[in-house]
């Protein structure tokens, strides 16, 4: 391959880096280094595909002053921690770690390093250097839910996820909420399949929920399978963390985009002037975390404008989808009238909405 | 339950058996020949970056013959990593456990490497050839409506069936397969063989490795296989070596895996539903437990299994 993509050179850089690093490890004191731990390849136009854009916007907004290292395809698990490691010693001042799994591992590491700030993504246990950050997606799915309740003609509307932890619950009740809000019978479908990333597994669990009655399918894993089948089938789903409209031109309605770049400049800055502290960081739309691919052309007008109401409704505060009456499955009445759902609440919910189908 | 309920079930099925009975149905011939190949996972990597990249290069000048062009590439990928492990394994007599590990990650690796420039990238799915009428009729689907690799795979049970049974090329690998030393005495080259083997078995993983990333989901991304050649692993000794059994095991798991997603989308839990995820690699234990419970003659494992050829010890 003749072609010298952007990515590749990024990679030389960062190997030169790595190796300059290991030569003189204490040179170049008047910029920071910055370091990023990522979950799959950059290439997975997902997850942290979302996460090395958001590098790339530290390295063009801040230039000079910082120079920014990442390391790919990191597993959750103890082969972090010298993965991590590896970063402080190089001279990384500010380690991004992007995925919930590295939660303790980032733990560990930091209480070696005391002198180097860390961010870890989606988790909750913090330190005096370890802050943590995340990301409202629930607020999308509200958005994404308003789209499915108007366009689904059975009302039956999938959701295919990955395991049940608070993210994913809350992204099926935002979707399911939402979507009654607009079609009182409609009812989501869930399939979690034990995995982030298993495009066979997805399709198949897509095929599936479509004979079941789904005529739109959220998915809240990381590959474009699922919307590679809906495009076969020629019905409708929404791309994950990133747009992947150029994988199903047709089925692409919006996708919900992880937007962390504001973020990351912040912190970089923040450490720059020594105004770094460990802080709890949960954005969502008014704050440019969540953002939205472009609408598809075959989405009619009025679903358009229902789904910026809800955008907006997010935008000036005065729309939250956990807003009661809430009923859980079994018909039970979880939220009264009028009230919500705190963020401290949300941030630990474990039990799904009326209207949600599942087995665990 | 509908009728159309069940054919669109049947499809998902299909879908979920046909690259793992690719995968199965060479190392079923690779083992007979008396090598452990654990590399299933890597070739199979290996052959879904190159049929993509081939089927994704060509694929706009030569829309008809792109996709048999990528299965070409995906077989020869898939043969060239396994001839690699060959050589390492005859030539050099490393251990085929250790080999074999290597090759799975390797073959992670290469295929990443190769696979940098076509992430992104989507291609036409290569599905069936027949003409539309039959492609997508109601009833008809359930025949015609697959990609020519299903109809591939169906057809090299009864022929690798055959090729072992009944054919003396097929009996000189299996007697090399059970006693390499007895074989190599008569005057048969026995490291032929087994690259032979070898090579096959690579070019089917390369093949149902292909199945993925141009048939289910048409577009290449890491490590997208997902386990599946470990699964194919697997089945070979759930099958006892037996074409007609590797068949029915591969079905089998299509179907377990397919009724876990339906239980799942249904709300219907008899069991919990990680019983159903863990139910191929429990079968797994349970057929091993089987197999070397029945002592009669190691049921069907081939003597030599595993072991290096050293004929000169």
């Amino acid at each position: 391959m003749a072609n010298i993509s952007r990515r590749t050179l990024i990679k030389t850089g960062a190997a030169a880096a790595t190796l300059s690093a290991i030569g003189a490890p204490v040179l170049a004191a008047d910029k920071i280094k910055i370091g990023y731990v990522f979950l799959g390849p950059i290439g997975d136009y997902g997850w942290t595909w979302a996460h090395n854009q958001a590098r790339l916007m530290v390295d063009k907004e801040l230039g000079d002053k910082v120079e920014t290292v990442y390391v790919e395809n990191v597993n959750e698990d103890a082969s972090a921690i010298p993965v991590i490691r590896d970063l402080a010693k190089q001279g990384c001042k500010l380690i991004f770690t992007t995925s919930y799994g590295y939660m303790d591992q980032t733990i560990q590491v930091a209480s070696e390093f005391p002198d180097v700030k860390f961010e870890h993504c989606t988790g909750y246990k913090r330190a005096a250097n370890v802050a943590t950050y995340n990301s409202k997606f629930h607020e999308g799915r509200a958005v994404l839910g308003t789209i499915s309740g108007m366009m689904s003609k059975s009302g039956t509307i999938g959701y295919l996820g990955s395991y049940k932890v608070p993210e994913v619950v809350l992204g099926v009740n935002s979707m399911a909420l939402s979507a009654q809000k607009k079609n009182p019978n409609a009812k989501i479908k869930l399939v979690l399949i034990d995995s982030w990333f298993d495009p066979p597994k997805e399709a198949a669990a897509t095929q599936t929920m479509i004979n079941l009655g789904c005529d739109i399918v959220a998915t809240h894993t990381d590959s474009p399978g699922p919307l590679q089948i809906l495009e076969q089938k020629k019905l409708y789903g929404f791309g994950q963390g990133a747009d992947m409209s150029k994988f199903a031109p047709h089925a692409h309605l919006t996708a919900i985009e992880d937007y962390w770049g504001p973020y990351y400049v912040q912190r970089a800055k923040a450490l720059l002037d020594g105004s770094w502290t460990s802080t709890d960081t949960w954005d969502g739309i008014k704050e440019g975390t969540v953002r939205f691919a472009p609408y598809n052309k075959v989405m009619p007008d009025d679903v358009k404008a229902a789904a910026d109401a809800i955008r907006k409704g997010y935008m000036d505060g005065t729309y939250n989808v956990f807003t009661g009456p809430i009923y859980d499955q079994d018909g039970k009445l979880r939220v009264k009238e009028g009230e919500v759902i705190s963020d401290a609440d949300l941030a630990v919910m474990d039990w799904f909405v009326k209207g949600v189908e599942t087995a665990s | 339950m509908s009728i159309d309920f069940i054919i669109a079930a049947f499809i998902t099925v299909v879908g979920l058996t046909t690259p793992i009975l690719l995968a199965g149905l060479g190392e079923l011939v690779v083992e007979k020949s008396g090598v452990l190949n654990l590399g299933v996972e890597g070739m199979m990597l290996i052959g879904a970056v190159c049929g993509f990249a081939l089927t994704y290069t060509y694929g706009f000048d030569y829309p008809g013959i792109a996709p048999w062009g990528g299965i070409l590439a995906a077989a020869a990928g898939g043969a060239l990593s396994a001839l690699l492990f060959g050589f390492l394994v005859l030539e050099l007599n490393s251990n085929q456990v250790a080999t074999g590990l290597a090759l799975a990650i390797f073959g992670t690796g290469l295929s990443s490497l190769i696979g940098q420039g076509f992430t992104g990238m989507i291609i036409t799915p290569f599905g069936s050839i027949f003409p539309d009428a039959l492609a997508t009729g109601r009833y008809s689907q359930v025949i015609f409506g697959y990609s020519p690799l299903v109809y591939f795979a169906l057809a090299m049970v009864p022929a690798v069936h055959w090729f072992l049974n009944r054919t003396r090329a097929g009996l000189i690998l299996r007697a090399v397969g059970e006693n390499d030393l007895s074989a190599h005495s008569i005057g048969y080259s026995v490291k032929q063989v087994r690259y032979a083997a070898i090579a096959f078995g690579g070019a089917m993983a390369g093949i149902g490795g292909a199945y993925f990333s141009m048939v289910i989901t048409p577009m290449w991304a890491e490590k997208m296989t997902a386990g599946r050649g470990w699964i194919a692993l697997a089945l070979v000794v759930f099958a006892g070596w037996r074409t007609g059994r590797l068949l029915a095991g591969a079905f089998f798991f299509g179907v377990l895996m397919t009724l876990e997603l339906y239980a799942k989308a249904s709300g219907f839990s008899l069991v919990p539903s990680e019983v159903w995820a863990a139910m191929p690699y429990l079968m797994t234990v349970v057929a091993l437990t089987l197999i070397s419970r029945r002592e009669t003659a190691g049921g069907n494992a081939p003597a030599c299994l595993g072991k290096p050829f050293l004929p000169t010890a």
